[in-house]
């Protein structure tokens, strides 16, 4: 873990409780995420995920631990991390293409501008927007369509790491189906790494190689680390088919039900180390079930 | 029935009632010519048959308008100017004042916008500085200054600092941290930020600033006028109340009414262009 792509080591964040003490999110969270490898993260609202993130994206800097990427530390933002946030977060004054080739233009300063054009528009068309929707600003857009600008404005910068916060939360179930499509589509080919925060367990089941799951807060863990053991290319209305779906769905809903409650709230030692375990669910190979046993405080 | 379009019907009203206004003003005035003379109790006791300066009938006004406007930039001495010239003048010094007020608000705007810690090393100066009346530091400034055209200047500077101070900076604080935060994933410089970023997002807001600055030093520069005299539609206004030319009065009013409105326009305009909805 310590030599992975992404090595989260020992993340500790609090913050003041309002009553002048401090309660801590998390603390002493260890990963490591691989190069290449589509991450979906899944917890209870108000676990940390978002400021798990926050810390990644070097928008916000973690009480204690550090971050490494390439095994170099993360401090503050950087273009070799892209982004893509909850509420799209697109600038309001710029049309479609116009937010993105802000991103571009900022990625590749030695660009021309008729080569930061093309380039835009090559991703927007990647993610079906294409013909004057793309000259339209965000307002005239729907939530799909803003959804796929942001989107196409992280992948066009060819970022190594891509961390999206939620990014289908506000959309309905047909339209997330589409852009969850159009987001594998631009993701597979590319050596790129996927960190995602989601609340739906099927959408994280569809695009992840791997689930963490997150215990609740205060004092969350990242307590679980799902190997999704369905080949690729996968397609939303294929998988369900496959002998190990319901499997892993079983499995996390009964952590995300109950097991995400039993386990929240512990108070460790001090320098104990909260590293994942891992579980892998494989019905093809072997119908039992296989899980590890318990990996603590030994895995460094 | 074809109706009319909203448009259509709020012009036909807002000429209706011009024509009856201008109409019952005209009546009213050569009722009251006749009417000198036989005066009820009731009209000897509200003074209103009292001689008056004689406020002229709209047809004078428009007569005197017609001479003014085309002719207006005749200079005849310092006393009689054309209507141009005075307003020329007027309109010079609200936009220095104006200008060097922008200079120095936005960019402090800004500040005050990103530091809390301006803001509140600041904020004691402007509350203090705000409410005090443009017209009050017309003495100080005349006697610092010792000129009146740069203490009218200075009037107008300090009048129109603070709407756009304010608004700025309100505007400044106001982006929402996910732009900026866009901003920082894109590692742009603090310039870039501000001028990319911030000032976009806060331009509405600061456009706001802006017109209601230029609208208060519009309204201040008559007074400023009337005080320090010598040229402008203020001092004109008053030179002409002295003569008795209530005429040149009523014309003169109605100009300050359509500069004032022109200038506002303008910004009107200025505002449309930085509008964005979230
Ligand atoms: N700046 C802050 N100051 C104090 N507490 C904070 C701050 N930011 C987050 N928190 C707290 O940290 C905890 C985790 O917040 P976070 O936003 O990471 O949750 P989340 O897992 O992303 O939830 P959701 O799924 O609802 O987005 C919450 O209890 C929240 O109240
Ligand atoms: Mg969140």
């Amino acid at each position: 873990m310590a030599n992975s792509f992404l090595s989260i080591e020992k993340l500790t964040q609090r913050y003041p409780d309002g009553k002048g003490g401090e309660f801590t999110v998390f603390e002493n969270a260890s990963f490591g995420i691989e190069k290449g490898e589509f991450v979906c993260i899944l917890g209870h609202s108000g676990c940390g995920k978002s400021t798990i993130m926050n810390i990644l994206a070097g928008l916000s800097e973690p009480t204690q631990g550090v971050v490494k990427m390439d095994g170099f530390a993360v401090s503050g933002p950087s273009l070799d991390r892209g982004v893509v946030f909850q509420n799209y977060s697109l600038l309001p004054w710029l049309t479609a293409l116009k937010n993105v080739t802000f991103g571009v233009a900022a990625r590749f300063p030695d660009w021309t501008k008729q080569q930061v054009e093309d380039h835009s528009i090559a991703f927007l068309e990647k993610v079906g927007l294409s013909g004057d929707a793309i000259h339209r600003k965000p307002s005239q857009l729907s939530g799909g369509m803003r959804q796929r600008v942001s989107i196409a404005r992280a992948f066009a910068n060819e970022p190594k790491l891509l961390l999206l916060d939620e990014p289908f939360g506000a959309l309905d179930a047909l339209t997330r189906g589409t852009i969850q499509e159009e987001l594998l589509k631009v993701w597979s080919g590319t050596d790129q790494t996927v960190f995602m925060i989601t609340h739906d367990i099927d959408e994280a089941i569809l695009l992840a190689d791997r689930i963490l799951l997150m215990t609740n807060g205060p004092l969350a863990r990242v307590a679980e680390s799902v190997e999704i053991t369905i080949p690729r290319p996968r397609m939303r209305t294929d998988i369900v088919e496959h002998p190990n779906y319901y499997a892993i769905r079983n499995h996390l809903v009964q952590f995300l039900g109950k097991r995400s409650a039993e386990l929240a709230g512990q108070v460790s030692a001090p320098d104990e180390i909260h590293s994942p375990e891992t579980v892998r669910i494989d019905k093809t190979q072997d119908d039992a079930v296989e899980e590890q046993p318990l990996l603590q405080a030994v895995k460094t | 029935m074809e109706l009319l379009s909203e448009n259509k019907r709020a012009a036909i009203w807002s000429i209706a009632l011009l024509i009856v206004g201008l109409l019952v003003w005209e009546l009213s005035i050569s009722a009251q010519a006749v009417n000198t003379g036989e005066l009820t109790e009731y009209e000897l006791l509200t003074g209103a048959g009292t001689a008056k300066a004689g406020v002229p009938p709209p047809s004078e006004v428009a007569v005197k308008a017609w001479q003014e406007l085309s002719n207006p930039f005749y200079d005849a001495g310092p006393n009689d100017k054309g209507i141009g010239i005075q307003i020329g003048y007027s309109i010079y010094r609200v936009l220095t004042g104006y200008f060097l007020a922008a200079i120095i608000a936005i960019p402090l705007g800004f500040l005050i916008g990103m530091s809390s810690v301006a803001y509140k090393a600041l904020n004691p100066f402007i509350q203090v500085l705000r409410p005090i009346s443009p017209l009050a530091w017309m003495p100080l400034a005349l006697f610092i200054i010792q000129d009146s055209e740069a203490s009218a200047i200075f009037v107008i500077f300090i009048c129109s600092i603070w709407p756009m101070l304010l608004n700025t900076a309100f505007g400044v604080a106001g982006v929402r941290e996910d732009w900026v935060n866009v901003a920082r994933t894109h590692e742009l410089g603090a310039f870039k930020t501000a001028f990319t970023v911030v000032l976009p997002a806060a331009a509405p807001t600061i456009v706001t600033g802006m017109r209601i600055s230029i609208g208060i030093a519009w309204l201040v520069i008559v007074a400023a006028e009337m005080l320090v005299g010598g040229t402008g539609i203020g001092y004109y206004v008053w030179n002409e109340w002295n003569n008795l030319d209530l005429t040149s009065v009523i014309f003169s009013i109605l100009m300050i009414g359509v500069v004032g409105m022109l200038l506002d326009a303008a910004f009107g305009l200025l505002q449309r262009r930085v509008a964005y909805v979230e």
